[in-house]
């Protein structure tokens, strides 16, 4: 188990289009690090220069304290799954998940004590004399881990490893990888554009664009106080909806009408012209199921629903609205940016499931203003980010990991000498 | 498919086995008559003998056939071999490596293998007598490995493209040196393009007949291809037909065996399962 830190880590391809760009992270012992962006950010490639599989162009790559840009894959002690699982097909999921073990010339009675081992912890045991092909896809991704668990490596890392499930299975590998990483406490870094794997594993997660990093943070500060137009985009599902606004005194006006500023942000947004105002779609509802004494932190407005989306634990209202041409092209590329396609400017609303509002009819929404971000649509910069609570937000984070680790580690030692101590009385018995 | 469909493409693929299997029927067919039931005129033998088998396995014509038949397997078999490993390399890396003159190789490979063997005969037959290769096993393993290394390159590199790179990363990644990667990952992977590989590349050297004749001199090193070019009838005036059949036939058996043995081999995807399916 170690350390991971990287130090402008720059990787250039041949024809000097920089694939990462100056990219310094450190990933703590035992942390889970996320990896996340669109496609082509650079984040697949910045794993691969973490395992070995990339050459670094410039920087330094320090695992466990040591330097390893110049070693190879074999010498850096790390393990890796890879996105389309790379199990070797002539082999069987023993040897496949022994396969480290023999190169590292273990004896056999090693090899299969701990290849047991991990087969038990991952419900492989049914499966060891079957080739990788008869195996269904949650089954392969298992034996992948597998493999990766069986030695002691410094860290894990994962390449897009539930990209190829069902949504179903997906979910459940996703709390398996979960459990997994908590109980081993290993250092843990994984790559996905799926934001919900972003938010759900990680203890921090490294928001990644055009191979540069634009904010490394817990989850929850990523999303609560996002550093600019682009993060603030790809985390959350409905994403933040964005709408343009001009500044007047202490007010926002925006195409739902006036937003009421408090006077640090008021302060914050003078001076601009025109601006983007991100609001979840949680920070609105219906307002005719508004609490009396939430009312007053929030503005009601009138508009006209497009489409109401019925799920039964919630609901969500497309709501239409005008734009003017630089704002309505700059976010057409931002969507195209984070992989989506947005066709017309519309903000999408969560409301009570309950809500009775009907697509096509004019209704009253209420918006929780407390909480929206402002941000400045040339450079993107969140201009009403809270620092402070953002990093309290992480900290917190942190401590619970620490804790977290603190409880594996101490109940791992533990449950290691209880099951040597069985071990032992096995091979008593076994002897006798 | 239709009903209707279905009867075309019955009657065109008959119509293709046929056309295909006749010439194959009629020297087997050949091979049975006895010499005055040669020019009868009838496609099936008027009672089959095995006088022409008799006349080549242990007969007159014996000395001449047997050890042609020992030459050609022992050259074909090592020309094989050498070739498949040296394109197994060579193929490996073509496939995997970026390395400038990558083109270079492959098109030289093509040129070699479209270039005429009879143009190369006659200052080859001049070379070898002078180093004393005339005559030879390794007379004739060296230039069929020009005729089968550069088919057995462009295959094996097909395949090779095929295995996905990310085994030999995995196998990297778990602490497998190049080479380890290689031998325990890439090759048992690529034994189907392998065995495919070698049987083209035996093919190819086992019908031979240029070389064959052109570099060898006695029953040293003479192939079969040659071997049966120079049966000769009992008198000056009897062709050798029924003999050349019978031995036509033995020299097809192999080869048929090989296909029939490996095409399950052949055919069989090993990487099933390798990747999300």
């Amino acid at each position: 188990m170690a350390s991971i830190e990287m130090k402008n880590i720059v990787k250039q391809y041949g024809d000097g289009y920089p694939a990462v760009n100056d990219v310094s992270l450190d990933i703590a012992d035992g942390e889970f690090m996320i990896l996340v962006g669109p496609s082509g950010c650079g984040k697949s490639t910045l794993l691969r220069m973490i395992v070995g599989l990339e050459d670094i162009t410039s920087g330094d790559m320090v695992i466990g304290g040591s330097r390893v840009n110049d070693k190879a894959p074999r010498d850096r002690n790390l393990s890796m799954v890879f996105q389309n699982y790379a199990l070797y097909p002539h082999m069987t999921v023993f040897e496949n998940i022994a396969f480290p073990l023999r190169l590292a010339k273990m004896d056999d009675d090693e090899v299969r004590r701990r290849v047991t081992e991990a087969s038990d912890v991952l419900e492989l045991k049914d499966h060891l004399d079957r080739k990788p092909a008869n195996l269904s896809g949650g089954q392969r991704q298992r034996v992948a881990m597998g493999r990766a668990i069986v030695r002691q490596a410094e860290a894990f890392l994962f390449d897009e490893p539930l990209s190829n499930l069902d949504a179903k299975l997906r979910g459940q590998m996703r709390t398996e990888i979960s459990r997994l990483q908590r109980r081993l406490g290993i250092t843990t870094v994984y790559v996905t554009h799926d934001q919900t794997e972003a938010m759900t594993l990680g203890d921090r997660v490294c928001v990644l664009r055009k191979g540069k990093i634009q904010q490394v943070a817990s989850p929850r500060e990523l999303y609560e106080q996002p550093v600019n137009l682009f993060v603030a985009g790809f985390i959350g599902s409905p994403p933040m909806n964005f709408l343009p606004a001009t500044v007047e005194g202490n007010r926002l006006v925006t195409p739902f009408g006036p937003i009421e500023l408090d006077e640090a942000r008021a302060a914050k947004v003078a001076g601009h012209e025109l601006l983007l105002v991100g609001i979840r779609p949680e920070y609105f509802e219906d307002a005719s199921l508004v609490d009396e004494a939430k009312r007053p932190v929030g503005s009601v407005f009138t508009a006209r629903v497009d489409v109401t989306e019925w799920l039964g634990d919630s609901q969500y209202a497309y709501i239409p609205y005008e734009a003017p041409e630089s704002i309505t092209t700059q976010l057409r590329e931002l969507s195209r940016e984070l992989d989506s396609e947005e066709l017309r400017t519309q903000a999408i609303v969560s409301i009570d499931s309950t809500s009775r509002i009907r697509e096509g009819r004019e209704a009253e929404f209420w918006l929780d203003t407390r909480k929206i971000h402002v941000f400045d649509p040339h450079s993107g910069e969140n201009l009403t980010r809270d620092a402070e609570a953002g990093a309290a937000l992480t900290r917190m984070a942190t401590e619970d990991r620490l804790e977290h680790l603190e409880a594996a580690r101490g109940g791992q030692d533990g449950a290691s000498g209880g099951k040597s101590g069985e071990r032992g009385g096995a091979t008593a018995v076994g002897a006798a | 498919m239709s009903r209707k469909e279905k009867i075309w493409w019955w009657i065109g693929g008959v119509g293709i086995v046929v056309y295909c299997l006749f010439p194959i029927g009629w020297i087997v067919a050949l091979s049975f008559k006895s010499a005055g039931d040669l020019n009868s005129g009838s496609f099936l033998p008027n009672g089959a003998v095995l006088d022409n088998y008799t006349l080549i396995l242990t007969g007159n014509a014996s000395d001449l056939f047997l050890p042609a038949l020992v030459n050609s397997f022992g050259i074909c078999l090592i020309a094989t071999a050498i070739s498949c490993l040296l394109a197994m390399f060579c193929a490996y890396a073509i496939a995997r490596l970026d390395f400038p003159g990558k083109k270079l190789v492959l098109s030289t490979a093509l040129v070699v293998a479209i270039f005429p063997v009879i143009s190369i005969v006659t200052p080859l037959f001049n070379v070898w007598r002078q180093i004393g290769l005339y005559d030879t096993w390794p007379g004739l393993i060296i230039p069929y490995l020009s005729l089968t290394l550069p088919i057995s390159i462009w295959t094996m590199s097909a395949f090779f493209r095929e295995i996905p790179w990310e085994m030999e990363q995995a196998a990297q990644v778990d602490g497998a040196t190049t080479w380890q990667a290689f031998r325990k990952v890439i090759v048992p992977l690529a034994a189907p393009g392998v065995f495919t590989t070698a049987i083209i590349a035996f093919f190819i050297a086992w019908n031979d007949f240029v070389y064959g004749i052109s570099l060898t001199s006695t029953e040293n090193a003479r192939p079969v291809p040659a071997a049966l070019g120079l049966f000769s009838g009992a008198s000056q005036f009897e062709d050798p037909t029924g003999a050349i059949a019978a031995a036509a036939v033995i020299v097809t058996i192999p080869v048929v065996v090989l296909v029939l043995l490996f095409q399950r081999r052949i055919v069989a995807g090993l990487t099933n399962g390798a990747v999300k399916g």
